[in-house]
């Protein structure tokens, strides 16, 4: 494999605590190397240019059953981007829901290298895993949603936690998963019943159990298991106005599971969770309360789910809010039960600057962002394609690193949003030290990937370099140039390989999917009784059910030691 | 301006949106020639598949003479200038157009006048399916302008449509102004099922007969008659419908009271 050296560019490695100093990167291997022989080595000229470790995304859909019926019920969300094939890369389709290829190349573009699938139903594992393989050019990981999943409802309903922890085990393996997603706990078992969950401590149909229980249950399962991630959680109430309080709430209640210094939670898409008021009209930030209580804990990380102003898609497992969207919307929409898993909803949404509402949703977005003083808690995602298509991040980059931008879009915002919005007395720009925490650093650090989001001897030769110069430009005032550097990376290095120079894929290589192996003292049994509950209320037997080895194209495997 | 002529009879569809005023502007007759297009799979040159001739004459443009019912996207994103085509006109004829004038001195192929925004399309035959309506899956119908047909058109016209008129001198099949939203839609004869299916804004006016009308529809009044435009008004009388409620939706349609004796006994106990 050949050496590559990346010489004299400005290193921002918030892992490794170095902050734009001119250095060199050396590659071999696919790895980050003390040295390379200078004379063999492909050499890099980097002077004059930013470089960061490869982006690493916390939070998008990009594969599985939602976001592929998301494709099928939006053909006009296609004909107005159609990719053509070049020599290296395919055809495929955008906007809001690339197709698989697409996805991979645009990601690489910007930089980024990582990428988590933060949804997938355990029924649909085996499709996700399909399309997983289909996206190039990135690592990627997906979370099986096991917030309602009926065994782990049975067995904090019986209190057994450690049964509980075997049982996850099983289930990330058994699904190639990496970590515990938990969306609307309690809410979509509800929804099987046409019913919801309205505060965390309302009893779930036929368990008896609470949100709470389920949350701080798992968040006790996830430690017992040591997993790398944290619980990675979509709070009750999203969507909703007034929902900060059960936001808070939610924060509370995981304040009591133990913890070694890391965090026990990661809320996703908060902006959707930190709505004061109580009805549309009256709708307020709740950004002030939720970043204080951030700032004073160290139990919690979140992403941002920022709004971006475009027509994209909403897809999530949270049935009843989709059903609440689309009373709202009224646009087509597509609603599902998964038997006994989770439930799934699709609506189309155009947010718009004119809509008081939406442009008050953008607002708090990057509220959130700035009042939370410590980057490391503070992910920058949009939730894609939830809130806007990931290939908007250059602009909420250039949001989070100035005012200026953010002054100049708020400017053409709904008056009443105008008024509302906390951000004309927001003062924050973030460096490019801290956007490289919220775009790599610090969600590499939250997914607990060793070899991700730095530069460090070791890691793994993912690396952007941007065509930024520090030295000689303002970021905050020259913030259109700094948002075409972001948007079109001069190289994206992926394993070692060039795959991406001037904002052009120039190499295909395929992702790895990582997924964890879980090894517990005890393995869990898998004893006629639970065939049996397969055989009546699955429509897949159990024998189908498990996601084999050879699924899954490029694997690597994670093993961790449980303390169970 | 430009004589076109077919050098041969088409076998393969040709795609060739160089047909358009504005690409012709300030070409040569050689320039012209060497435009591309693609025949089947292939590229070839418009020179391959037509004569060119220029005369003095300034307007039309463009005149194609011969049938050019297998040349598709004829005038496509036209902004200026007029083409007059003698003879039968392939898909997508002036589609997204912008402004200036398609005169098609025969029968139109599906899509004419596909999502445009301005301008004016007169077809003095029938036209196919999907007149004015947008690509498949696509919800950016016609915007504005005029299209004027003289014979029949087909299914699925005006789909989508938000704004603009659609004059139709024949009768329409089935699906007209499916999703429409606005703008004006006149068919002088009869109109084929599921009229107006998903509307929610914009009017749709029969003067001839109806096949059916969807149960989604209520009726609201009659009125003696109803403005196409500011030169044009229908005469009626017309029952009004409002719909389609299946969308919430506040579209009207105007149905002759003479030739629709059907629904007399139906809805006027409802005024």
């Amino acid at each position: 494999m050949t050496e590559i050296l990346i010489k004299n560019g400005f290193v921002f490695d918030p892992l490794n605590k170095i902050n734009g100093e001119k250095m060199d990167i050396a590659i071999k291997n696919g790895k980050i190397v003390e040295s390379v022989n200078e004379q063999k080595a492909k050499k890099i000229d980097a002077a004059g240019l930013t470089v960061m470790p490869g982006g690493v995304d916390i939070h998008t859909h990009i594969a599985g059953g939602e976001v592929n019926t998301g494709r099928m019920i939006r053909p006009e969300d296609h004909v107005k981007d159609v990719v053509s094939k070049t020599s290296i890369t395919r055809s495929g389709t955008g906007y809001s829901i690339p197709s698989t290829f697409v996805t991979g190349y645009r990601y690489a573009k910007m930089g980024y290298t990582t990428v988590m699938n933060p949804s997938m139903a355990p029924l649909g594992a085996k499709h996700t895993h399909e399309e997983l393989n289909d996206i190039p050019l990135l690592d990627k990981a997906t979370f099986p949603l096991l917030g309602d999943w009926w065994f782990v409802l049975e067995h904090l309903q019986r209190g057994d936690l450690e049964g509980c922890a075997r049982h996850v085990a099983w289930m990330l393996e058994t699904t190639k998963g990496y970590a515990i997603k938990i969306v609307n706990p309690g809410g979509l078992e509800s929804w099987g019943f046409g019913r919801n969950v309205h505060s965390i401590d309302d009893t779930v149909p036929n368990f008896d159990i609470t949100p709470r229980d389920i949350m701080c249950g798992l968040a006790k399962v996830n430690k017992m298991l040591n997993l790398p991630h944290s619980i990675h959680l979509h709070t009750n109430n999203l969507g909703i106005p007034g929902n900060y309080v059960t936001t808070l709430e939610t924060m509370k209640a995981l304040e009591n599971v133990p913890t070694d210094g890391r965090p026990t939670c990661h809320i996703t898409h908060l902006q959707f969770s930190s709505f004061a008021g109580d009805n549309w009209g009256n709708m307020k930030s709740a950004a002030e309360e939720i970043s204080k209580y951030i700032n004073n804990h160290n139990h919690i990380t979140f992403d941002m789910g920022q709004i971006v102003f475009t027509d994209t898609t909403t897809m999530t497992a949270d049935g009843p809010f989709e059903f609440t969207l689309y009373q709202l919307s009224g646009h087509k929409w597509v609603n599902t039960d998964v038997e006994t898993e989770t439930s799934g909803g699709i609506i189309p949404m155009h947010y718009k600057r004119t809509s008081a509402v939406n442009a008050l949703q953008w607002s708090i977005g990057l509220e959130l962002a700035l009042l939370v003083e410590d980057p490391w808690k503070v992910f920058m995602t949009t939730d894609h394609p939830n809130a806007g298509p990931f290939f908007a991040y250059p602009k909420i980059m250039a949001w989070l690193i100035s005012k200026k931008a953010r002054m100049a879009t708020l400017a053409k915002c709904h008056k009443k949003a105008q008024k509302r919005s906390l951000l004309p007395s927001v003062k924050r720009e973030l460096s490019l030290y801290e956007l490289a925490i919220v775009t790599r650093a610090g969600q590499a650090k939250a997914l607990g990937l060793k070899n991700k989001g730095h530069l460090g001897v070791g890691a793994d030769a993912d690396i952007a370099i941007y065509d930024i110069n520090p030295e000689k430009i303002d970021v905050a005032k020259k913030y259109k140039t700094a948002r075409k550097a972001f948007g079109n990376a001069a190289y994206t290095i992926k394993d070692g390989k060039i795959v991406v120079k001037d904002g052009e894929v120039v190499q295909h290589t395929d992702g790895k999917t990582m997924w964890l192996d879980v090894k517990t003292a005890e393995q869990l049994k898998v004893d006629e009784e639970m065939k049996l509950k397969f055989k009546k209320y699955w429509t897949v037997e159990y024998e189908n059910y498990p996601v084999y080895d050879h699924y899954v194209k490029v694997p690597e495997i994670i093993s961790v030691k449980a303390s169970v | 301006m430009i004589v076109l002529t077919p050098l041969k009879k088409f076998q393969f569809p040709i795609h060739a949106e160089c047909i358009n005023p504005d690409v012709f502007q300030g070409k040569s007759v050689e320039e012209i020639a060497s435009l591309q297009v693609w025949e089947g799979n292939r590229q070839k040159k418009l020179g391959d598949i037509f004569k060119i001739e220029a005369t003095t004459h300034e307007t039309p443009n463009i005149t194609i003479n011969g049938d050019v019912s297998e040349v598709r996207r004829i005038g496509q994103g036209m902004k200026n200038g007029e083409i007059v085509i003698n003879g039968d006109a392939g898909m997508h004829t002036g589609e997204k157009m912008a402004g200036g004038k398609i005169t098609i001195n025969g029968n139109a192929g599906g899509w004419t006048g596909s999502s445009m925004k301005k301008g004016l399309i007169e077809i003095h035959g029938n036209a196919s399916d999907y007149l004015a309506s947008p690509y498949r899956g696509s919800t950016e119908g016609m915007r504005g302008g005029k299209i004027v047909v003289d014979g029949n058109v087909g299914s699925d016209s005006g789909s989508h449509l938000r704004g603009g008129l659609i004059k139709i001198k024949g009768s329409a099949g089935p699906f007209l102004g499916f999703h429409m939203s606005d703008g004006t839609i006149h068919v002088e004869k009869n109109a084929a099922s599921r009229l107006g299916a998903n509307m929610t804004g914009g009017k749709i006016v029969v003067s001839g007969s109806v096949d059916e009308l969807m149960p989604t529809f209520t009726i609201d009044s009659i009125k003696p008659k109803v403005k196409i435009d500011d030169t044009e008004t229908a005469q009626g009388p017309f029952y009004v419908f409002l719909g389609d409620l299946a969308e919430k939706g506040n579209g009207k349609l105007f149905i002759s009271k003479a030739n629709n004796a059907q629904l007399g006994p139906i809805y006027e106990k409802y005024l």
